[in-house]
């Protein structure tokens, strides 16, 4: 193909885009709200999974043992929690430990207390590797003889596993839908734009133009449409997520180590070509089969 | 590629046909419902003829010329133009042999939302012509048609005599071999029909094959040429400076 031709069919393209406007916000329209709907679903869930990720990497489950219990006994205890394939790692709080860390959050307040009133706090923590085998784990080591208590963490990972496969399953739902009626209504914007130009088409085959050069207009048409269509959600949601980091920031402070969110660079260099692809792949499939359907040329 | 096609051409044709820019053999089509539209036609025009096609609305003048341009295939026989063998020509291979004709039709069909330079330019761009080349062909052209002046216009701010002189420039702007004209005049009063008729001539003498389909009387008679007349898709005359001949 030379240049001048894929410019000039280029530039037919984006007539046609222009010729039938309401087609083509219709088209438009639809698959913007397709990526816009894919690219929430895929902020939130990429989130969502960072949170659970941070979650695990920090303290869910400590254990205290029974009063007078001794350290060998506790040793033991501890390795055999540290044993199990859901437990990443087992670190041993001696009671002095546990009351310099406490003191330390107190501050002032514990100024003057020079005994240590946590003698019985020697504990566990029990980190992770599968916050969801949480519950689970604590049933199990409630009933090991010598363990006095099982603190969770209020932080319940079951939740946000539970909320991850709603977000994925309504939003797969949804892009479903929304991206057949895209691919129905660019084939429909194509259908018009060729009845519009059949006149035009036939004088180009009389011509002899060839199948290329009559069908590309209408597939550049296609692709542009996507193009735009998958650029207008990428920029809101730009917007969108970084007002929602921030409002986050600002009135859920008192959360933070638990909403721990993604910077917007992070989900955008995903959140971009991926979205771009979609849209020009249904603008060019859309228009490509139509146009292979009512030019034969 | 090209070259390989080229082959197959040279392979494939006869002599006989070779010789001539349009060799039709007992060439039989009928539409869908069966009526038969030509009946067992055979014709053979030489490069750089001028021919009329007359008959009587309904005669098969058009068929011929979709036949011609192969728009349309035809039932049964051989049709032969510009060394393609329209019987068995590659789908693909159609705008190739398509680029060797020029056509004009009654009803104009340009482009209403171009300009004259445009519309002319069009047909360059499609055969993928540099800008520049396309520069310098459409004036060249629309100078030799006579609309030096009217680059800008749209095709319904000229008259119907001029509209068809756009589409004569689109035709021939691609340099064809062969021109072919359904009804040209059939839009226009007596005036412009003489006007495009001396066209045509111009156009032929230039070397260009010329082949016109009409049912104007007064203007086949004038102009004493090669005259083929087609009745109920049978042609039942071809003489050499040919009179009309009516249906009786
Ligand atoms: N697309 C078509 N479908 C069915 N019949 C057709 C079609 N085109 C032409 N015909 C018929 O074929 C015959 C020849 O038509 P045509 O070639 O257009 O004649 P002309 O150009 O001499 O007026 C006529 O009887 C016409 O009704
Ligand atoms: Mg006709």
């Amino acid at each position: 193909m030379k240049i001048s031709t894929f410019f000039y069919t280029l530039r037919q393209g984006i007539i046609n885009v222009f010729r039938n406007k309401w087609f083509t916000l219709a088209s438009l329209a639809t698959i913007s709200a397709c990526l816009f709907i894919f690219g929430l679903a895929y902020s939130l869930l990429v989130n969502f999974q960072h949170m659970i990720k941070t979650a695990e990497e920090g303290v869910s489950i400590t254990v205290f043992y029974d009063e007078g219990l001794p350290q060998e006994e506790i040793d033991l205890i501890g390795a055999q929690i540290g044993a199990r394939t859901e437990v990443s790692r087992v670190v041993f709080v001696s009671a002095d430990e546990a009351w310099a860390e406490f003191s330390a959050e107190l501050g002032e307040a514990a100024e003057g207390i020079t005994e240590n009133p946590l003698v019985n706090s020697a504990n566990h923590e029990i980190y992770l590797s599968d916050v969801s085998a949480q519950t689970q784990l604590v049933k199990y080591i409630e009933q090991i003889e010598g363990v006095r208590k099982v603190n969770q963490s209020e932080f319940t990972a079951n939740l946000f596993t539970g909320v991850n496969s709603l977000v994925t399953y309504v939003s797969i739902g949804m892009i479903a839908i929304l991206l057949s009626v895209s691919v129905f209504l660019i084939s429909n914007t194509v259908t018009i734009g060729i009845s519009v130009r059949k006149e035009e088409i036939t004088v180009m085959k009389y011509i002899g133009a060839t199948d290329f050069f009559v069908r590309a207009p209408f597939v550049f048409e296609g692709i542009i449409i996507g193009l735009i269509g998958s650029a207008l959600p990428l920029v809101l949601l730009y917007y969108i997520y970084e007002v929602a980091l921030k409002f986050l920031a600002d009135k859920f402070a008192f959360l933070s180590n638990l909403l721990v969110t993604l910077p917007v660079w992070d989900v955008f260099t995903v959140l971009i070509p991926v979205s771009l692809a979609i849209g020009v792949g249904i603008g060019f499939f859309g228009s490509f089969f139509t146009v292979r359907k009512h030019l034969k040329v | 590629m090209a070259k390989d096609t080229k082959k197959k051409r040279k392979v494939k044709a006869n002599s006989n046909v070779e010789k001539y820019a349009i060799c039709l053999e007992n060439i039989n089509k009928s539409y869908e419902d069966g009526v038969p539209a030509l009946t067992d036609v055979n014709l053979k025009i030489t490069p750089g003829e001028f021919v009329f096609i007359a008959g009587e609305t309904g005669s098969g003048k058009s068929t011929l010329i979709k036949l011609l341009l192969r728009e349309i295939k035809a039932d049964s026989g051989n049709i032969n133009v510009c060394g393609y063998d329209l019987m068995r020509i590659k789908r693909r291979n159609v705008p190739k042999f398509r680029r060797n004709l020029g056509v004009v039709f009654q009803n104009f069909r340009l482009l209403k939302e171009r300009n004259v330079y445009d519309n002319v330019a069009f047909a360059q761009r499609i055969i993928q012509k540099s800008e520049r080349e396309i520069r310098k062909n459409v004036p060249s052209i629309l100078s030799a048609v006579g609309l030096a002046g009217k680059y800008k216009a749209k095709p319904k701010q000229l008259s119907g005599g001029e509209q068809q002189r756009v589409a004569l420039a689109r035709a021939l702007v691609n340099k064809p071999s062969i021109l072919l004209a359904d009804e040209p005049t059939g839009n226009l009063d007596p005036k412009n029909t003489t006007e495009i008729m001396h066209l045509l001539e111009k156009i032929n003498e230039n070397g260009t094959t010329v082949v016109v389909v009409t049912h104007n009387r007064e203007i086949v008679n004038l102009m004493q040429r090669r005259v083929i007349t087609l009745r109920k898709g049978v042609i039942v005359s071809d003489e050499e400076k040919g009179g009309y001949i009516d249906e009786d």
